[in-house]
């Protein structure tokens, strides 16, 4: 089983990132970009099979390493 | 006075440290992360500078499960003072021994420079030897610097006299040179026995190298 694992600033974090990515997009004369937010992806293979036994795991990866939730949120996705 | 100082792989201002404090009359010694106690008769134990693990995933966050990382926490839980410089810093917030984290420069340059910053409280070990509103200059160098922590946690640094240290101008006025929230450049716990900071103090120890401001900092450890 793959677990894809994002994780971003918490809404309310300011991200720098996305904030002089909207800017250069702006500049490009991209319009209408409301927000842009940047966050990095972790892509795990699993061995487990069971999608509940795997989503207990990885949660308690993210709670403990992948992200650090003092700033960041995190979603996993199981494929 | 027997300093201990952490070296991970990646560390890079272990020996700078060493240095510092044994031109304040200090013995050091420096332990391999792999350790699983520190020397028993450490007086100060200090988590050096640098890019422990090369900052991968994010600054300080695989060292704090190094194996010297338990032995760290069970003597800052023991009273045991610990002082985390710059990627010290990173990672006892990532450790959870001191509140918040650090993030990405808002200006996302990495910065090295002179900053002075103000002593907002020297009721501790580490700044008891500067008055409130001193000002001092200090080296920053840091990508990871930005101080963050949520409004409640804020107000709780307030009430107990958490905060340390601000960056400020010459003259004590907030200037803010990465975004830290309210400017802050230096925390401790509310035990008071764990200290963290951004800026170097063990790299302004001579006027000659630009400022000695840093001798009156690391002396408020050796001062009984």
């Amino acid at each position: 089983m793959t677990a894809i694992v994002n994780v971003s600033l918490k809404a309310g974090v300011l991200d720098s990132q996305g904030k002089a990515v909207h800017h250069a997009l702006d500049s490009l004369n991209f319009e209408g970009v409301e927000d842009v937010r940047i966050g990095k992806q972790i892509v795990l293979q699993l061995a487990e099979t069971d999608k509940d036994k795997a989503m207990t795991e990885v949660t308690k990866m993210c709670e403990e390493i992948l992200a650090n939730t003092v700033i960041e949120d995190y979603k996993i996705e199981l494929i | 006075m027997k300093v201990t100082i952490l070296q991970f792989p990646g560390t890079n201002c272990e020996y700078d440290t060493q240095h510092a404090f044994e031109q304040l009359g200090a013995t050091c010694e420096i332990i391999w992360h792999k350790s699983e106690s520190i020397p028993s008769d450490t007086n100060l134990l200090v988590v050096a500078g640098g890019f422990s693990y090369g900052d991968y995933l994010r600054s300080g966050a695989i060292a704090k499960f190094s194996p010297v990382m338990k032995a760290v926490t069970t003597y800052a839980n023991k009273g045991g003072k610990v002082l985390g410089i710059c990627n010290g810093f990173q990672v006892l917030t990532e450790a959870g021994l001191l509140p918040g984290a650090l993030k990405r420069n808002d200006g996302l340059h990495f910065i090295s420079k002179h900053h002075t910053l103000k002593v907002e409280n020297n009721d501790n070990t580490f700044l008891k030897k500067l008055n409130n509103g001193d000002v001092v200059n200090i080296p920053i160098a840091h990508h990871d610097g930005n101080y963050f922590i949520d409004e409640a946690g804020l107000a709780d640094l307030e009430k107990n006299n958490q905060i340390l240290l601000r960056y400020t101008d010459e003259k004590g006025n907030l200037q803010n040179p990465n975004g830290s929230v309210s400017s802050i450049a230096g925390i401790c716990n509310k035990d008071k026995n764990v200290f963290g900071l951004m800026p170097h103090p063990e790299r302004a120890m001579e006027s000659i190298l630009g400022s000695d401001d840093g001798v009156k900092m690391l002396e408020g450890f050796l001062a009984s």
